[in-house]
């Protein structure tokens, strides 16, 4: 039997980036080498596949397996590929806008159908590779060079489009918090079924400063919340602050103000079937909610493609022709001697 | 009743069924196309559908057809014109009267031709025959009534009673043609299996039509028998239509390549029935994915190839569009992948459930870039299947997509099959990477073939990235280098071009020295050929190049075409194959022949217009 091997970042990496200096995917890029050396999935057992925009970049840096495909169609293709070959691990990357824009439709149905997918979703709120246009997420009333005079729409906000797909895992870091990105990849590599990794990324160039609230290990303390399984749900410089149930809602509490302690907080619960909470977790926005990081949801579901080959090897045990000789027999033939 | 019924042996005959979409005709036609097949005559199908899920009843846009073509020896196409036309409503009668002779039988159920009836098929008067002028032999038989009087008994109400007159045509048809009906039977039995109950309700009003017919003699002065000539390779025959020999072709392409199948697809007219065949066949390891769009179908088939599946995608013509962008992708990739393209009328949604030959530009050229594929049209039901196999075996051994062209007329048309013998196809090998090349192979390096290897995510050893930006030939690396761009454009053309080693010349059938070639391609051969073989009979030299492969064109194209001193290129679209000739080969002259109606060409206006051609 072979060893088992143990790997190293350096294992996975390929190539010199050429993404701007400062930009965040330079961050995530580092964690992705780093997660897969810890979950210790071969490279040649790995696939990257991306869509196009600068994020797509990222399978050339990679030193797996990889496809830089077409724009929008990444997890389309990533499908063909796992169902092809479910051994295959994948990692399937998109921006904003190759991932909800052009390959919207892509996206809600890989995680409908719960293919066993890691798809990272590179938030930088804009365009970069076509220099500077709005996004799908971008803000209402954003100013690009699209929008000189500001958007007139809303955004999606990704969690949203991935529950409401029916997505069972959903997990956001932000790319340049390296632990937060490593546990994330991790549990997302880790989970069957599609896991969705929302990674809030700085683009210098077009959008600077647009995940400024969470960008550095001072503001995460003050503006986000790390959920953890099972524990409760704590944040703050000093970790003063909690969440609580208020009705329909959330609510962010003091603790210790109002006799508020520990034991009232909302413990976290990723495996909850129900994803409201989840959904209302996700949302969170300042500046009066803390932005929610971490695994948000994990639930346990039948991957696609493991369905697709059961079913395979459930009809071949029943069916009496498995091969092509066998099923011309099937049909009504007659004999012309 | 007539006692002086003869009994008279035909060649070849051909019989519409015809009624209302809800009335049954598909199957009525399907069981007789088949009964007569296994009593071993020659047949060629058509079925002629309304684009309409149901239209309203009795109207004359819901008329649903299906024609056979019967033959002692071998036919060619499902018959110009009918020699028995089943009519069960006026609707009918009014719409498929026009493929009428003047000694055609026609059989009515007279209790559909009612006032109310005639109004609804927008006839002025209640004597529908007189207004049409039709002086034909008429079986007029209370088929609905009857069938409803042999199922009183049965406990099927009566809406579901009514439901098995097209048995009642159908084994008046039987009687006729002096038909066993057991096969029809036990066809039947199959095709309701969970219904028995069903399924003996129709087995009886097939056999009280029978009946009908043999007691009464219908009234008719003949009947008819079609003898078999015997023309046919001993063998096991099936009979087959085009998208089924079609997936056929695909699953044996895939056992012999040693590769799993793998249809990333969307629902389409005429293409769907390739997804429904597949999705039978998990015993034999095939995977289906019913995608969310067609970009999806194609675009999860170039990642199946990517992974190391026999990657196919099924679609129609407006399917093609939204696929060519991952089509091109797989250009670029250099992925094996087959595009099935089971065109039908267009532009837009055109024509969904009608044919035309009017997407070879599109397949030859439908995409952005240098995009060279090889393109290849079936010429019949039955050869769809060698065509998807070779289809398979040039994407796989030549590392490209390749394009699948056949038609609505073709998919939908059934003919004898005689099974294949898999061991005599050839074998497919595709350039795979070796363990020796560790170390220093480049995902363009190419073989002497001009084919890059092979290297499927697990191997140890081959990781490398590609994509849809151009790469480095030498290194595999993103370039955007001049001169490396002019070298991959030109070796992706080249790598196509090569596959005209491995394609036979083209041949002409009929006569060698003809004073008039006929050129086409696709579905259109058995019209071609019956028009060729009619003008050879009256004394014309006439030759037939239909043509297979469309890229790479036969290395003889050239030289065959400045052979003839007429030639005809003869299509179901404006033009586009005469087009591409031009284009291919230089200082020719060629003659055009083009119908762009959605039908099937008519052998009678083929033999006039190419006479037309030939007295110039």
């Amino acid at each position: 039997m072979d060893e088992i091997k143990t790997y190293t970042a350096q294992d996975y990496k390929s190539g010199q980036p050429r993404w701007c200096p400062g930009c965040g995917d330079h961050a995530f890029l580092g964690s992705l080498h780093k997660a897969l050396a810890e979950l210790g999935v071969p490279p040649h057992q790995i696939a990257v596949i991306s869509g196009i925009g600068c994020s797509s970049r990222l399978p050339y840096y990679m030193n797996t397996y990889g496809m830089h495909t077409i724009h929008g169609r990444a997890a389309a293709i990533s499908t063909g590929a796992k169902v092809a070959n479910p051994d295959l691990t994948i990692w399937q990357v998109s921006g904003d806008g190759d991932g909800l824009a052009i390959g919207g439709n892509h996206f809600i149905h890989a995680l409908r159908r719960n293919i066993d997918l890691n798809m990272i979703l590179l938030n930088n709120r804009i365009y970069g590779l076509t220099k500077g246009q709005y996004s799908p997420t971008s803000a209402r009333g954003f100013v690009s060079k699209s929008s000189p005079y500001g958007t007139v729409e809303d955004p999606f906000r990704p969690a949203e489009l991935c529950f409401g797909a029916r997505g069972q895992f959903f997990a956001r870091c932000v790319a340049v918090d390296g632990k937060g990105c490593v546990d994330v990849l991790k549990a997302a590599g880790k989970h069957k079924g599609a896991s969705v990794v929302e990674v809030l990324q700085n683009c210098i160039i077009f959008n600077n400063g647009t995940h400024d609230s969470v960008a550095t290990p001072s503001a995460r303390a003050k503006n986000a919340i790390y959920l953890e399984h099972g524990k409760p749900m704590i944040f703050g410089e000093n970790r003063e602050y909690g969440l609580m149930q208020d009705g329909f809602s959330l609510k962010v509490v003091k603790l210790g103000e109002n006799g508020i302690t520990e034991k009232d907080l909302l413990v976290h619960d990723a495996h909850c079937e129900d994803h409201t909470l989840h959904l209302k977790l996700a949302l969170m926005e300042g500046p009066d909610f803390p932005i929610a990081l971490g695994v948000i949801r994990d639930v346990e579901a039948p991957s696609y493609e493991m369905a697709v080959h059961e079913q395979i090897d459930d009809i071949s045990s029943k069916k009496k022709y498995h091969n092509f000789k066998e099923l011309l027999l099937t049909n009504d033939t007659w004999e012309v001697k | 009743m007539s006692e002086n019924a003869t009994i008279k042996t035909l060649d070849e005959v051909a019989v519409r069924f015809s009624g209302d979409s809800g009335d049954g005709m598909q199957l009525a036609g399907t069981i007789f196309s088949a009964v007569s097949a296994t009593v071993g005559n020659d047949i060629c199908t058509f079925p002629d559908y309304p684009a309409d899920i149901r239209a309203p009843q009795g109207s004359l846009t819901g008329v649903s057809g299906f024609q056979v073509h019967i033959g002692a020896g071998r036919v060619y196409t499902p018959g110009d014109k009918c020699d028995v036309l089943v009519a069960m409503n006026p609707a009918a009668l009014k719409t498929q009267y026009k493929f009428c002779t003047p000694q055609t039988v026609i059989i009515i159920d007279t209790d559909n031709f009612g006032e109310k009836d005639l109004q609804k098929a927008k006839f002025e008067t209640l004597e529908p025959f007189q207004e049409l002028g039709i002086n034909n032999e008429v079986i007029a038989a209370p088929i609905s009534s009857m069938c409803k009087e042999s199922l009183k008994d049965s406990g099927l109400d009566a809406k579901s009673a009514l439901r098995c007159k097209n048995m009642f045509a159908l084994g008046l048809v039987c009687w006729l043609f002096d038909r066993k009906i057991s096969v029809a039977e036990d066809m039947l039995r199959e095709k309701f299996a969970k219904k028995p109950e069903i399924a003996e309700a129709n087995i009886k009003v097939l056999n009280d039509g029978y009946n009908y017919g043999h007691n009464t003699h219908a009234s008719v002065t003949t009947t008819y028998r079609i003898e078999t000539t015997a023309r046919k390779e001993p063998g096991l025959y099936m009979d087959i239509n085009g998208n089924k020999a079609t997936a056929y072709g695909f699953i044996a392409a895939a056992e012999k390549a040693g590769l799993k199948l793998y249809l990333g697809s969307y629902p389409i007219t005429p293409a769907t029935d390739v997804l429904h065949e597949l999705s039978k066949h998990k015993s034999l390891g095939v995977m289906t994915v019913q995608c969310e769009d067609e970009i999806a179908g194609c675009a999860s088939a170039v990642g199946a190839a990517y992974a190391g599946a026999l990657a196919v995608t099924s679609t129609s013509g407006p399917g093609v569009c939204l696929k060519s962008e991952a089509m091109n992708l797989a250009v670029m990739t250099e992925l094996p992948l087959v595009v099935l393209d089971v065109q039908r009328g267009g532009p837009s949604t055109g024509l969904p459930t009608k044919s035309e030959q009017t997407d070879l530009l599109q397949a030859l050229y439908g995409r952005n870039g240098e995009s060279p594929m090889p393109v290849i049209a079936a010429k019949s039901p039955t050869d769809c299947f060698d065509a998807a196999f070779e289809a398979c075996k040039i994407a796989l051994e030549h590392m490209t997509p390749v394009v699948l062209l056949t038609d609505a007329f073709i998919a939908n048309g059934s003919a004898a099959w005689k099974l294949p013998d898999i061991d005599k196809y050839p074998a497919i090998n595709p350039p795979y990477v070796t363990p020796d090349m560790k170390g220093h192979w480049t995902p363009y390096m190419r073989n002497e073939k001009g084919v890059r290897y092979w290297a499927l995510p697990g191997t140890e050893g081959f990781t490398h990235r590609i994509g849809g930006l151009e790469k480095s030939g030498e290194t595999g690396a993103i370039s955007t280098e001049p001169e490396n761009h002019d070298k991959m454009v030109h070796e992706r053309a080249r790598k196509i071009a090569n596959i005209v080693e491995e394609i036979p010349l083209q041949e002409v059938e009929g006569c060698q020295d003809a004073d008039l070639l006929i050129v086409g391609f696709g579905g259109t051969y058995g019209h071609l050929y019956d028009a060729m073989t009619i003008l050879n009979a009256q004394g014309y030299k006439v030759g037939l190049a239909h043509f297979r492969y469309l890229n790479p064109l036969p290395a003889n194209t050239a030289e065959l075409l400045h052979k003839y001193d007429k030639i005809v290129v003869a299509e179901q679209n404006m033009g586009q194959l005469a087009g591409y000739l031009r284009m291919k080969v230089e200082n020719i002259h060629l003659n055009q022949f083009n119908q762009v109606k959605g039908q099937p060409f008519v052998t009678a206006e083929l033999v006039q217009a190419f006479k037309k051609i030939l007295e110039d």
